[in-house]
């Protein structure tokens, strides 16, 4: 009786193994498929769009990709992305650590619950409707700070305005703070609660402040988690694109007025400019997405590989 | 640690030949590395007036390596300059304290203040007003800390008001995100405007509604999470209960790298495979294949993370009775997890439900209602409120908002249970 028993079952269970593990290792390998078609396949269009470009692709300072002979550059749009998503940055992250701090050693713990819900739950929000929010309160409601900012800061350039709607890049840098705030939000915050209490209990009993505990153990701890955090929330804002195309009034130059309208972004001008774009445009269109591509995956791999090498300090500590 | 922080702080007073610990004191300070917050906060403000009073280096107040060296010099001249030399005997070992209403007469002072300076210079913004009064308030707490508990706690003040004003700053814009979505889309959502499509209703005229983009959205956020969740799952089963070596670290790290792609990516790499290289139309489906790109990483991550939290002892035990792995996965494993799973597939849909870029790219919006998500132009939600937005009129502003509201409710309903399903069937991992 025992001879049956042991010697049928594992004969099927060694069939359905094999494909079962063939199975899911084939959905691993369809997803690494996956990214490099996207890699192929955009590169494929958009060597077509540069070979056909009489402009460099990387310096001209116009988009007539549609026109004969095509004539396109990204030095605007490289321009208008890296400059929203860093006043973002600079907006969004220590408002970001405040918060976190804020939910992780501030708050009382009835309080720090919902709220830490809450910044998940806006993590969620679709970003169109930051996109019209932005459009229809934010921009009307920015006029008097700009032009406060004008006033005193108006001769560095950077800061001049012209009193022409708010649309311009720093208010999508403002929207893109708003918007990436809740994912630094959450990362920070779970960084913070993984300090050693030990470390945190051992400053208290020396005497320290709640201040001098977060600045000597909670933020040197934290710091790489901050990093990486940070650079999940650039590439968010690298990326953004519905909230740009509703907010920004696009113009193809670089206006190093922050505050008045023009530029554009790689994301918005994709999302702008497809329905009209005819087949050289959207091959244009593409390798602007390469390009995009690129960028997001070179912060995004760099954020991963610091979140990595942290784990695995952490958990040898520990 | 503690054991650590012992070796650390014991030589102290042996090498530097301080008296011994005030029996008051030191069973206080054990107290403390063990587990009470306000017996450490007691303490600090404690340790250095025992010190004061005694002799400038002690025990106590011996402070481990990080420290830097200035702190405690200046510290220990704050001691000097303002530790009075006799206390009255009811303060006992304390400092002077600000009484425990002070921030409430500050923040009642400073608003005072601020409305008067408003009135006065005649500033029309409220803004301002908040704006001088949080001013005025941040900088009179940290100028009284100073003066009476000294710079220390006037710096723990300080960092206190900004903590508090940076969750103010940032709860501030959500909630007027919310608040004028709900109230500017409420008076336009009706049973018509949600059964109605935008046949034959002009961008002026009032009137049309969101049944074809919701049963678009419906229909594309179904056929890509059949698209997503499968291959979701099995990867994340692959990485946690076969996956060793390169392949696995190399999966796992484009998993995280593809979370971070950009949706507008997604959507022209769809163009460029399904419509431009296989010559297929503008469709629902295409955009749910770009949607279902962008669902595979989170459902992965979701089901990878609850997957680990599954005990190894149930794989153990259900291996040791001769299961073969396979039925192991699927009948303990998967089960034991499906609960953090749902949530992370639900999320996931919640995340998809609200993307835009792709559809505009690849589904191309209509006024029409079109039920086939294989064949023809549809429209979805996302793509509705970005629509009825560029037309410009208020009419179609109501639209945009109401549609908005309704985008938004569908979300925070799908999160909600989401969470719900979380915590009912949260694994028990021993917290």
């Amino acid at each position: 009786m025992s001879p049956t028993t042991t010697a049928s079952p594992p004969s099927t269970g060694r069939t359905g193994d094999r494909i079962f593990s063939g199975l899911s290792k084939g959905a691993g390998i369809a997803l690494l498929a996956i990214m490099a078609a996207i890699a192929v396949f955009l590169t494929a269009r958009a060597v077509v769009a540069i070979r056909a470009n009489e402009g460099n692709f990387l310096t001209t300072f116009e988009w007539n990709a549609n026109a004969d002979p095509p004539v396109f550059g990204i030095a605007v749009l490289l321009f208008g992305t890296v400059a929203s998503s860093l006043i973002a940055m600079l907006l969004a992250v220590p408002v970001a650590v405040g918060i976190a701090l804020f939910i992780s050693h501030y708050a009382p713990r009835r309080l720090a619950t919902p709220i830490g819900y809450v910044v998940d739950l806006l993590a969620a929000v679709p970003s169109i409707i930051y996109g019209l929010w932005g459009a229809l309160f934010l921009v009307p409601r920015l006029t008097g700070l700009y032009e406060w900012l004008d006033q005193f800061f108006g001769w560095t350039g950077v800061l001049s305005y012209d009193g022409s709607p708010a649309r311009s890049l720093m208010t999508v840098g403002i929207l893109l703070a708003i918007m990436i705030l809740p994912i630094i939000t959450s990362v920070t915050r779970e960084v913070f609660l993984q300090t050693p209490k030990a470390n945190e209990e051992a400053a208290l009993a020396l005497g320290a402040t709640r201040w001098e505990v977060v600045r000597m153990a909670v933020l040197p701890f934290g710091r790489s988690g901050v990093i990486s955090a940070s650079m999940l929330g650039l590439g968010r804002a690298l990326g953004e694109t519905m909230a740009v195309a509703t907010v920004l009034s696009p113009a193809f130059l670089i206006n190093l007025s922050l505050l008045e309208s023009g530029g554009a972004t790689f994301a918005q001008n994709i999302a702008s400019q497809f329905k009209e774009a005819g087949s050289m445009g959207r091959d244009a269109l593409i390798a602007s997405g390469l390009v995009l591509f690129l960028l997001t995956l070179v912060v995004n791999g760099a954020a991963r590989l610091i979140i990595a090498r942290h784990k695995e300090y952490s958990g040898a500590a520990a | 640690m503690s054991d650590t922080d012992r070796t650390r702080n014991e030589p102290g007073p042996e090498r530097r030949g301080g008296p011994p610990r005030p029996p008051e004191v030191a069973p206080e300070n054990g107290g403390v590395a063990q587990e009470h917050d306000r017996a450490a906060h007691e303490l600090a403000a404690v340790a250095p007036m025992v010190s004061g009073q005694s002799v400038p280096v002690h025990p106590e107040t011996a402070r481990p390596a990080e420290v830097p060296s200035e702190t405690r010099v200046e510290e220990h001249q704050e001691r000097v300059i303002i530790t009075p030399p006799v206390r009255p005997p009811t303060m006992g070992l304390r400092r002077p304290r600000l009484p425990r209403w002070t921030p409430l007469g500050l923040a009642v002072g400073s608003l005072a203040f601020a409305v008067a300076v408003g009135l006065v210079a005649g500033l029309d913004s409220r803004v301002q007003w908040g704006l001088i009064a949080a001013l005025v308030f941040v900088a009179a707490n940290f100028a009284l800390t100073a003066a009476v508990e000294g710079r220390r706690q006037a710096v723990d003040k300080l960092a206190l008001s900004l903590i508090w004003t940076s969750f103010l700053v940032a709860v501030l814009p959500l909630a007027s995100l919310v608040w004028e979505t709900v109230a500017r889309g409420i008076p336009t959502v009706s049973w018509d405007f949600l059964t109605h499509s935008m046949n034959g209703v002009l961008s002026w005229q009032q009137g049309g509604g969101i049944y074809h983009a919701l049963l678009a959205t419906l229909q594309q956020v179904a056929l890509a999470s059949l698209i997503a969740i499968p291959i979701g799952l099995l990867t994340a089963v692959y990485l946690v209960e076969y996956g060793r070596g390169s392949l696995a670290r190399a999966i796992t790290f484009f998993v995280d790298v593809m979370t971070g792609i950009p949706s507008i990516v997604a959507g022209l790499f769809v163009l460029t495979l399904w419509i431009m290289a296989l010559d297929f139309g503008y469709s629902g489906f295409a955009g749910a294949l770009a949607l279902s790109i962008l669902m595979m990483p989170i459902v992965v991550r979701a089901t990878e993370e609850m997957l680990k939290l599954v005990p190894n002892e149930l794989r153990e035990a259900a291996l040791a009775l001769g299961v073969p792995k396979w039925r192991v996965i699927l009948k303990v494993v998967l089960p034991t997890a499906i609960g953090g799973i749902t949530t992370g597939v639900m999320l996931a849909i919640a995340r998809i439900a609200g993307e835009t870029a792709p559809i505009l790219l690849l589904v191309f919006g209509s006024n029409l209602i079109n039920a086939n998500p294989f064949e023809g132009p549809q429209s979805s939600l996302p793509l509705f409120v970005y629509e009825q937005w560029g037309y410009g009129t208020e009419e179609a502003y109501d639209r945009a908002w109401a549609a908005a509201l309704v985008l938004i409710v569908l979300i925070m309903i799908l999160n909600l249970v989401a969470r719900g399903v979380a915590r009912w069937k949260a694994p028990k991992t021993g917290r």
